[in-house]
């Protein structure tokens, strides 16, 4: 066991990868040589080779259509896009080519295709860097999307997502790379070493997509959760005085249905929050799916409490975040009445 | 080629307010006092400069992640740009752009651009839209190297090429893509090279020397404006500081690399040759430039001070009509 922050446990899992598998690859624009802007490929190009982790031109159409080339040949690409904000010049690749080669095949071919992108704001990063898109491909049927809240989920679920062989786009909030985060911006920095999830075994080991994990256990509202908002919700049960039971989804596509229907069962109330726009949003399927499965259990109304729909913004950030006040606010409403 | 004193003279002020600027912006960042991060325009003024002085007033701009340069050349207020990086309701954009995303349409500035090689195919419509106008106006798409790996590149320069759109591609070429080399990245040394797979011109020039690169723009803007198509104009360049901020704390390029481009600092550079040129003193160029810093030191106390957004302009101008 070690002590790692986000990146490093990534990096772990990249490691790990590199190591046992020789059809696995890493690939993205400055991930190499310079190491990654989040520092999350750190050291691998030296470790590897240039041949095995593989610096790309800024190129994100390319990155993703080469990618697909590779694992319908044998390999197993792990791609970074930089920023989730960059990843739209590879849609087309995404949706049209990767999310269903398997499909029009009628299953001949596959590409086990992994995307690592860092999303999510809370870091003054304004309209392009800071956007959270998974409702865009959680949309799409084919891939698969992750996003951890901690370093030991981050390493399983990636070393999961390198061996899967469907497409996983592997969403990193990067907000919580080096700590976890509260929801108060102006609370000091933690780092991840003293949060119990940063002991991370140092070689290989693997979670299972499809599972959420129960954060908090609590008897009065069941809050649906992922990413930087894990940590978040905590804050807002704290500051709510709630007994809330927290589920960290973990994985968004294969969905963890039954534990989420389970909780609501029990607690007749669901809150659910995303740092993403709410209209359309992930969140959308999570509450029509809580209706369809608990409409006889609920005893008030579904709420989500998510970013504005606007995009992203420079000035008003945190009115935009979905903090503590506004998730406890939901919390007390749903108990409470409005 | 002939130049007036008074000509000479403002690209002088223009650059070195670029460079006060943002070795100021700089600061406000490492300070954590504006909102986000900057990329700095140091060492590249010659070509934002050369270019925009040869640009009229009502044409159009299109500008890049490393923008500010590009605003001011183009007749930005400094003011206005700096309240825009502390997110005030004067900034350019209400508080709601900021560093990368500054747009001023009176001044023809369609926008900075978060996204590398954005602003290409949007430069080319704005192009189309003069053409169509018949207006006369000329845009001016600034890149860097790097973008020039994007399909947007590509799709641009073809496009604009088969439309004869009223256009200018000007590529900064500084030798790097964040932190990658360029010819790590891109498969021609030369950005101009390109030029001929889609029927243009391609032209280098030293973009250290303001004189070549207003001269190099005059003939490419005259060339769009009457008729002649788009071409490409390749500024070999370099940025003084890292890819963003002045050190991002990671890489450090060579010493001996960033110390030659030095010694050919554009505004340095052009300081000497008007000296020369019996423009102005030593002592003159001295005082400009110290006028400048104070007008800047003026412009960030003004903006830091003006008032934040309301918290209703949040909501609008995501639609033409504010929704409820
Ligand atoms: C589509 C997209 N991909 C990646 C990035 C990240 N990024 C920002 S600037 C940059 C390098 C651009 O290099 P170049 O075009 O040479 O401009 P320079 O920074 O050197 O002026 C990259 C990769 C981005 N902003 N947008
Ligand atoms: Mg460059």
């Amino acid at each position: 066991m070690a002590r790692l922050n986000m990146v490093q446990a990534l990096n772990s899992a990249m490691d790990v990868m590199l190591e046992r598998d020789q059809s696995v690859i890493v690939f993205g624009q400055d991930i190499g040589y310079f190491g990654g802007v989040f520092r999350c490929t750190d050291g691998l190009q030296r470790k590897y080779g240039a041949h095995r982790v593989v610096d790309a031109p800024i190129a994100e159409g390319g990155i993703v259509g080469t990618s697909i080339g590779m694992a319908v040949n044998g390999l197993r690409p792990v791609a970074e896009i930089q920023f989730a904000d960059y990843i739209y010049p590879g849609f087309d690749q995404i949706v049209s080519e990767l999310a269903k080669l398997r499909y029009r095949t009628a299953g001949d071919f596959f590409a086990p295709v992994t995307i690592r992108t860092p999303c999510g704001g809370g870091i003054r990063g304004g309209q392009t860097h800071s956007q959270s898109p998974e409702g865009l491909f959680t949309h799409v049927n084919g891939i698969k999307v992750i996003m951890p809240s901690n370093p030991y989920d981050a390493k399983g679920l990636l070393i999961n997502a390198i061996e899967d062989d469907d497409p996983v786009i592997f969403f990193e909030p990067k907000r919580i790379y080096n700590g976890p985060f509260s929801g108060y911006p102006d609370a000091p920095a933690q780092a991840w070493n003293t949060h119990p999830k940063s002991e991370v075994p140092e070689g290989y080991y693997t979670l299972p997509f499809g599972r959420a994990e129960i954060v908090r256990p609590g008897a009065d509202v069941t809050l649906l959760c992922y990413g930087t908002m894990v940590h978040v919700a905590e804050s807002a049960a704290t500051l709510a005085e709630v007994d809330a039971e927290i589920i960290d989804l973990r994985s968004l596509v294969p969905l963890d249905t039954d534990t989420i229907i389970e909780s609501v069962k029990k607690t007749g109330r669901c809150v659910i929050t995303h740092e993403a726009t709410k209209f359309g949003g992930f969140g959308a399927e999570l509450a029509a799916i809580v209706q369809e499965q608990c409409f006889y259990h609920l005893e008030a109304p579904v709420l989500r409490v998510a970013g504005w729909d606007t995009p992203y913004p420079h000035a008003f950030e945190w009115d935009y975040f979905p903090g503590p006040k506004r998730v406890a606010a939901a919390l007390q409403e749903v108990l409470e009445g409005p | 080629m002939d130049l007036t004193n008074a000509t000479m003279l403002r690209m002088f002020e223009q650059m070195t307010r670029i460079r006060e600027f943002d070795e100021r912006a700089a600061l406000l960042m490492e300070q954590a006092r504006v909102h986000g991060s900057v990329h700095l325009y140091c060492g590249e003024e010659a070509i934002a400069v050369g270019v925009c002085e040869a640009l009229n007033q009502d044409d159009y701009i299109t500008s890049t992640h490393r923008g500010h340069g590009h605003l001011i050349a183009k007749g930005g207020d400094v003011e206005r740009m700096y309240a825009e990086l502390f997110a005030k309701a004067t900034g350019y954009n209400g508080g709601k752009g900021g560093s990368m995303h500054m747009a001023a349409l009176d001044l023809g500035i369609i926008g900075a651009n978060g996204i590398v090689a954005a602003g290409l195919p949007i430069g080319l419509g704005v192009a189309f839209a003069s053409q169509y106008q018949e207006n006369d106006r000329v845009t001016v798409c600034f890149f860097g190297d790097g973008a020039t790996n994007e399909g947007a590149f590509h799709e641009a320069m073809n496009m604009a090429s088969i439309l004869k759109a009223p256009m200018v591609f000007v590529c900064e070429n500084n030798g790097y893509g964040e932190w990658s080399k360029t010819e790590s990245q891109t498969s021609v040394t030369d950005i101009a090279d390109r030029a001929a797979s889609y029927s243009m011109p391609g032209t280098i020039v030293d973009g250290m020397d303001i004189a070549a690169v207003h001269e190099a723009a005059i003939e490419a803007i005259a060339r769009a404006r009457s008729g002649g198509g788009p071409s490409l104009l390749e500024c070999k360049t370099y940025r003084f500081y890292d890819h963003v901020g002045r050190d991002f704390g990671v890489l450090q390029r060579d010493p001996q690399e960033i110390a030659r481009w030095r010694a050919r600092d554009p505004i340095k550079l052009w300081r000497e040759e008007l000296i020369a040129q019996g423009v102005f003193d030593g002592k003159t160029a001295d005082e400009i430039t110290a006028a400048i810093a104070a007008s800047m030191e003026s412009a960030i106390a003004r903006a830091e001070q003006a008032p934040d957004p309301t918290p209703e302009a949040l909501y609008t101008d995501v639609y033409s009509e504010t929704q409820v």
